[in-house]
């Protein structure tokens, strides 16, 4: 149980404990984990995808989701998905996490197989929908994933309760989901991706059934979480801003079947810099230069794929 | 409250249709449509009191109607309760397999239906051999009962059990893959309470099967002391006091209230795995 960095994560990180932001969460704990550490040259990368394919058999002929994607995602780096609907987004990070396999082209997380890396736990999951279970607190959900890897009982309650402190939740641990907004339970979902400490967090779309103001709220909390736990993040999204804003690289994928068409670098600062600059940030004269670029490749590969 | 009212409705309705209705019903195109509400069909009310203070028989120190009654219904509630329990036990058990197996599944889940095609009056028989002298004499009536009582059981936990493949796109079942645990843990930690919605329903079914189970098999295989047994005996002494036959109906009630409040109080119990509460 030495994995990630976030083991070191205070569990005062977060004083308040109210739902605000706290910008500069754990930073201290964690001072080297920026997104600018570049991987050390042995270590392997958090994510390595090569030449993935996937179709999805029918009855009348085949889907073919994905068609020879490459990506690579670094320790601690956060990398964006985006492109249209239905162009293979949810199936690649479906592959990462081993809810899926390529029907050729191959997956390593962290060097191993997704398998491994899944029976690990090396990587934290989030999806649209939050998927807290009904039936159990808002603490109990959080402890599931330690509760299913025999963890005890006392390490499961402080570990949830410094992790709910993180996302500003630690009034709401003996709640139920259904007392929660939609936010408040998506920041319950992270929090359980972050119990096992993962040093991979996979999400798809995670705030995308939230109001603009939860989202962009949201969105900087993400930053402090990575820069709080240092995991490198693959992050899924239809929106070219979030993508910018959040990410050290977008990329761009092609209508169906998804193939890798662009990748834009961002070089906005450090995850707990960008949280900081907050709203200034999506003003600035760079920040809206990138999502021009985000924007044309998104454009440029409807076009490409149109006239093919 | 409520229910106290409405058993007074239903006192008043009997006894209304009795006063309003024709001696001989209502007879259209030779088909008796109402009910005759001769005292032999429809006692009064005060007739049926009246007899249950009544001792049973001529014998001295025969009990009264009503206690005998209640012994048979006690008897009858036990008898149902074991059913009951094994058919659960039973059903829950074939659910697990078939949700577990998708092979087991298709295999069984066509003769878990089949095996309730089967009137029970066929299956008595095989089970109860009233000549038979080994064993003990409850044992078909529970083994009925169970028979009955198996069926919605392993449906309703079946469904329940799988309800989680289906919700939300597979969510749930991605997660728990993503925790990269077995089966059984997901079983416990998911299936278990997300098939609670499923399984309460399921388990009230089961009693009334187990009650209803039981009196049948009771009346079939003559098992003296359960309520089935008062049936054939007070049939059969019909013309001589009408009202008697009525007192196992009420005593089948009594031990239908008393699983239906037992269930009731589980289902208060788990209410946080209910949806309408927990979302
Ligand atoms: N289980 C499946 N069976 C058959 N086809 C599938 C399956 N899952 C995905 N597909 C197909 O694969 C393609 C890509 O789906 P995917 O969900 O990955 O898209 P996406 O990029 O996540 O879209 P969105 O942005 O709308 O979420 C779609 O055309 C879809 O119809
Ligand atoms: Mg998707």
């Amino acid at each position: 149980m030495s994995r990630g960095a976030s083991e070191d994560l205070e569990p005062d990180a977060n004083p308040g404990g109210g739902p605000a932001v706290a910008p500069d969460v754990g930073q201290a704990a964690v001072p080297d984990a920026g997104p600018d550490t570049s991987p050390l040259p042995e270590a392997p990368a958090a994510v390595e995808v090569r030449g993935a394919t996937r179709e999805f058999p029918a009855d009348a002929g085949s889907t073919s989701a994905l068609a020879g994607v490459d990506l690579a995602v670094g320790e601690g780096e956060l990398v964006s998905l985006i492109g249209p609907s239905g162009c293979g987004k949810s199936t690649l990070l479906r592959l990462i996490a081993d809810l899926d396999t390529p029907t050729s082209g191959t997956v390593a997380v962290f060097g191993k197989t997704p398998a491994q890396a899944r029976a690990d736990q090396d990587y934290g999951i989030v999806f649209q929908e939050a998927g807290l279970l009904p039936w159990r607190s808002v603490q109990a959900n959080v402890e599931l994933p330690m509760q299913l890897h025999g963890e005890p009982a006392v390490t499961r309650r402080t570990r949830a309760q410094s992790l709910l402190a993180l996302v500003g939740l630690a009034d709401f641990a003996g709640h139920r989901p259904h007392q929660l907004s939609g936010g408040m339970q998506q920041r319950v979902a992270i929090a359980r991706a972050l119990a096992r400490s993962p040093r991979l967090l996979l999400m798809d779309e995670p705030f995308g059934a939230l109001d603009e103001l939860t989202r962009e709220r949201m969105q900087t909390e993400l930053l402090n979480l990575r820069a709080a736990t240092g995991a490198a993040v693959v992050f899924v999204t239809h929106s070219i801003q979030e993508a910018v804003y959040l990410s050290d690289r977008v990329v761009v994928l092609s209508p169906r079947p998804g193939r890798v068409v662009d990748t834009v670098e961002v070089a906005l600062g450090d995850p707990a810099e960008r949280a900081q600059s907050g709203g200034a940030l999506r003003g600035d004269r760079a920040f809206f230069e990138l999502t021009s670029a985000v924007r044309e490749a998104l454009h440029a590969s409807g076009r490409a794929t149109a006239t093919t | 409250m409520a229910g106290a009212a409405g058993v007074l409705l239903l006192g008043f309705g009997w006894e209304g249709y009795k006063a309003a209705a024709p001696d001989d019903g209502l007879v259209l195109g030779g088909v008796r449509v109402l009910p005759r509400t001769t005292d032999a069909a429809m006692p009064h009310l005060w007739d049926l009191a009246a007899s249950a203070g009544e001792p049973v028989s001529s014998a001295a120190g025969a009990p009264p109607l009503w206690l005998v009654t209640l012994r048979g219904a006690g008897s009858s509630l036990v008898l149902a309760t074991a059913g009951w329990v094994c058919g659960v036990l039973v059903g829950l058990l074939l659910a697990v397999v078939m949700a577990r197996l998708a092979r087991a599944r298709a295999v069984l889940l066509p003769w878990v239906v089949l095996s309730q095609v089967v009137p029970l009056i066929a299956v008595a028989p095989l089970v109860a051999r009233p000549d038979s002298a080994d064993g003990q004499p409850w044992v078909p009536v529970v083994a009925i009962a169970s028979y009955l009582a198996f069926f919605p059981v392993s449906i309703g936990a079946l469904r329940g059990f799988t309800a989680p493949d289906d919700d939300r796109g597979g969510l749930y079942v991605d997660l728990f893959r993503s925790f990269g645990v077995g089966w059984w843990s997901g079983f416990w930690r998911l299936r278990l309470p997300a098939s609670v919605p499923y399984l309460l329903p399921a388990l009230r079914l089961a009693a009334a099967n187990a009650v209803a189970g039981t009196i049948v098999a009771e009346v079939y295989t003559g098992l003296p002391g359960g309520l089935g047994r008062l049936i054939v005996d007070f049939g059969a002494s019909a013309a001589a006091d009408p009202a008697r036959q009525w007192s196992p109906l009420l005593g089948a009630i009594l031990v239908g209230l008393a699983t239906t409040l037992v269930l009731a109080g589980a289902a208060t119990g788990l209410r946080r795995y209910r949806p309408g509460e927990a979302r």
